[in-house]
């Protein structure tokens, strides 16, 4: 079994910042990311992107392409295709990569898994055709694919991104369904201070809309009691906004209201996670260097709470300092000395934050979704289900096992979970904290008995 | 008959040719195999084991296993996979569908 001071899981920005700045300080370090190329969600294929498809995304893509160079790094083995599926204490992490299993141990730990669409569950959801706006990203950036009858629906920064892209691509959407409403802006003012510090965010969102409005997509906002039509795959959205119906025939829907933390690989080693109720999400409870209750685990990067690519990436270098002063690379006043400009950028960096969370809540008709609505889209469990568990007594998610096979399915809870605490927090009159979340227990990816047989003890770099 | 893909290509990369169920599909080499289905018109890539209710691509990031396909008798993500030359690919029986390999 091969052995690293560090090793760093997800190789977004976060973890491509944090595997850098230790390597640039002398630590050894593996990273390991399932996908096949480094660069996270965002700069998903970056290094591969042929240069039309740069000028769609934009620079804050390209720009990338800086972090992915960091990996480039005689410390540091980029292992590509390894799905991390356990973490033990000491630590030992297993993964799998090419249909083998292998392991690696390591002095520190830097998670950096980053996010997850928040779940939308509307009814018509599970259609073919139906996607995360994320989905719609991933599918421009890697493989320069654009729906061309496309509606987005829900809310936020990213909806507006995707939009913008299609726009710039010849591909415009037909229409942006959006829930946010006149209220949420107008309540969003008392963090225009904040907005204000964060003032390139702002200018960034009025482009897009620009260029949105510019090419005549029709907007509509406030939008409420969603739907998909269709039955063998997605045909049409409705909705209803301002008081009149609307219908619009589409081939794919792009669904996307904010993104949460991705706490899996946390939960599974016993992570404290407190409710965030300004981004409505559970997050890792944290110290100033992404540190937690397990000793010498650190979390990076939107996994720690929702804070956006650069945040990212200044939150992945303070976690190295903290790293390399605890292996005795760097003393803690170096450390400290250090830390201190990247500290501030950071602040920067999440000032606008609290007025995007505000001004692009979640939209509420899919957080406590109708009786009828598939909200486990694994095993097909319904929000009238849950309701049922809870008047049966189920107070919190793990018990819901016992009612019914919600969160059992191969996604391990990742699409329901959070909408499973709201409905049983809801029913039950408790708060989010009081209620729970799903105990997440390794493996955090099926592997099958081969994977296991298969098991190496190997380096990660005789396993490229 | 080739079904009319809802989606637009912007890049012409060489294929590889590959079955999708027994019919031949020439898939861009090297491209995600999930993006390259939706690309070549395919939008249901299985059937649920609960309902029998059709699935395909949602994520794109290997978190929701809606995209399941089978390829050599295992049960995989299609969105983790990579286009290879004379890769078999079928819809993956729905029993089967719950075991799954990441
Ligand atoms: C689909 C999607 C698209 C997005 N697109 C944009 C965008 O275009 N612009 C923008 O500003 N923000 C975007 N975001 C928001 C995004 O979360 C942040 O901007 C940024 O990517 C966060 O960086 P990160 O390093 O924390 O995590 P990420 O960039 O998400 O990187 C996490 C990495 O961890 C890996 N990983 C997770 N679990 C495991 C495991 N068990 N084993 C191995 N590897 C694992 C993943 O493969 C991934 O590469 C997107 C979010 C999502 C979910
Ligand atoms: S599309 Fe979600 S796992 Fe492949």
């Amino acid at each position: 079994m091969s052995k690293r001071d560090l090793v760093v899981i997800g190789a977004g920005p976060a973890g491509m910042a944090a595997a850098a700045m230790a390597a640039d300080l002398g630590l050894t370090v593996a990273v390991l990311d399932e996908q096949p190329r480094a660069g996270g969600q965002i700069y998903r294929d970056v290094d591969r992107v042929p240069k039309g498809r740069g000028r769609i995304l934009g620079k804050d893509y390209t720009d990338g392409a800086s972090l992915t160079a960091g990996l480039r790094h005689d410390r540091i083995d980029h292992v590509a295709g390894a799905v991390v599926w356990a973490i033990e204490d000491g630590f030992c992490i297993s993964y799998t990569k090419d249909g083998r299993g292998a392991q690696v141990t390591a002095e520190r730990i830097v998670l950096a898994t980053g996010a997850l669409e928040r779940p939308m569950p509307i009814p018509g959801w599970t259609l073919p055709g139906v996607m995360t706006a994320g989905a719609g990203q991933i599918l421009l950036k890697q493989s320069g694919i654009l729906a061309r009858n496309a509606v987005l629906v829900g809310s936020g920064p990213l909806l507006y991104l995707l939009a913008a892209q299609m726009v710039r691509a010849g591909t415009p959407p037909l229409a942006m369904v959006e829930t946010q409403t006149r209220r949420d802006l107008i309540g969003a003012a008392r963090h225009l201070g904040g907005a204000l510090r964060g003032w390139r965010y702002l200018l960034k969102g009025l482009g897009l809309l620009a260029e949105i409005t510019r090419a005549r997509v029709p907007r509509y906002t406030g939008a409420q009691n969603l739907r998909i039509e269709g039955t063998d795959r997605a045909k049409a959205v409705t909705f209803s906004a301002r008081g009149t119906s609307h219908r619009i025939a589409c081939n794919t829907v792009f669904l996307h209201h904010g993104v949460v933390p991705n706490t899996q690989a946390a939960r599974s080693v016993g992570v404290v996670h407190d409710w965030d109720a300004g981004q409505a999400c559970f997050a890792p409870r944290l110290d100033q260097w992404g540190g937690n209750s397990v000793a010498g685990l650190f979390i990076v990067g939107d996994g720690a709470g929702i804070g956006g690519a650069r945040a990212a990436e200044l939150a992945g270098r303070l976690a190295a300092l903290k790293v390399a002063e605890e292996l005795g690379r760097l003393s803690s006043a170096e450390r400290d000395r250090k830390a201190e400009p990247i500290r501030s950028a950071l602040y920067g960096e999440l000032a606008a934050r609290p007025f995007l969370d505000a001004a692009y809540p979640p939209c509420s008709e899919t957080l406590l979704p109708a009786d009828s609505t598939v909200i486990c889209r694994c095993e097909e469990v319904t929000a009238g289900d849950i309701r049922h568990y809870a008047k049966l007594g189920c107070l919190g998610p793990n018990q819901t096992k016992a009612f019914g096979r919600a969160g059992m399915g191969p996604c391990q809870g990742r699409y329901c979970g959070l909408t499973v605490t709201a409905l049983l927090a809801d029913a039950n009159g408790q708060t989010p904290d009081a209620t729970g979340y799903y105990r997440i227990r390794p493996p955090l990816k099926p592997v099958t008995l081969g994977e296991l047989a298969s098991m190496e003890h190997v380096a990660p770099d005789a396993a490229e | 008959m080739k079904p009319v893909s809802p989606f637009l290509e912007l890049d012409d990369t060489p294929r590889a040719e590959v079955t999708f169920d027994g019919a031949p599909l020439r898939l861009p080499e090297g491209a995600n195999l999930a993006a390259a289905l939706l690309a070549a018109g395919i939008d249901v890539f299985r059937n649920t084991p609960v309902s029998g209710a059709p699935r395909g691509p949602f994520c794109m990031m290997g978190a929701c296993f809606d995209c399941l396909v089978e390829i050599d008798g295992v049960v995989r993500q299609a969105c983790m996979i990579e286009v290879s030359p004379g890769l078999q690919i079928h819809r993956p029986h729905a029993q089967e569908a719950d075991d799954v390999q990441a």
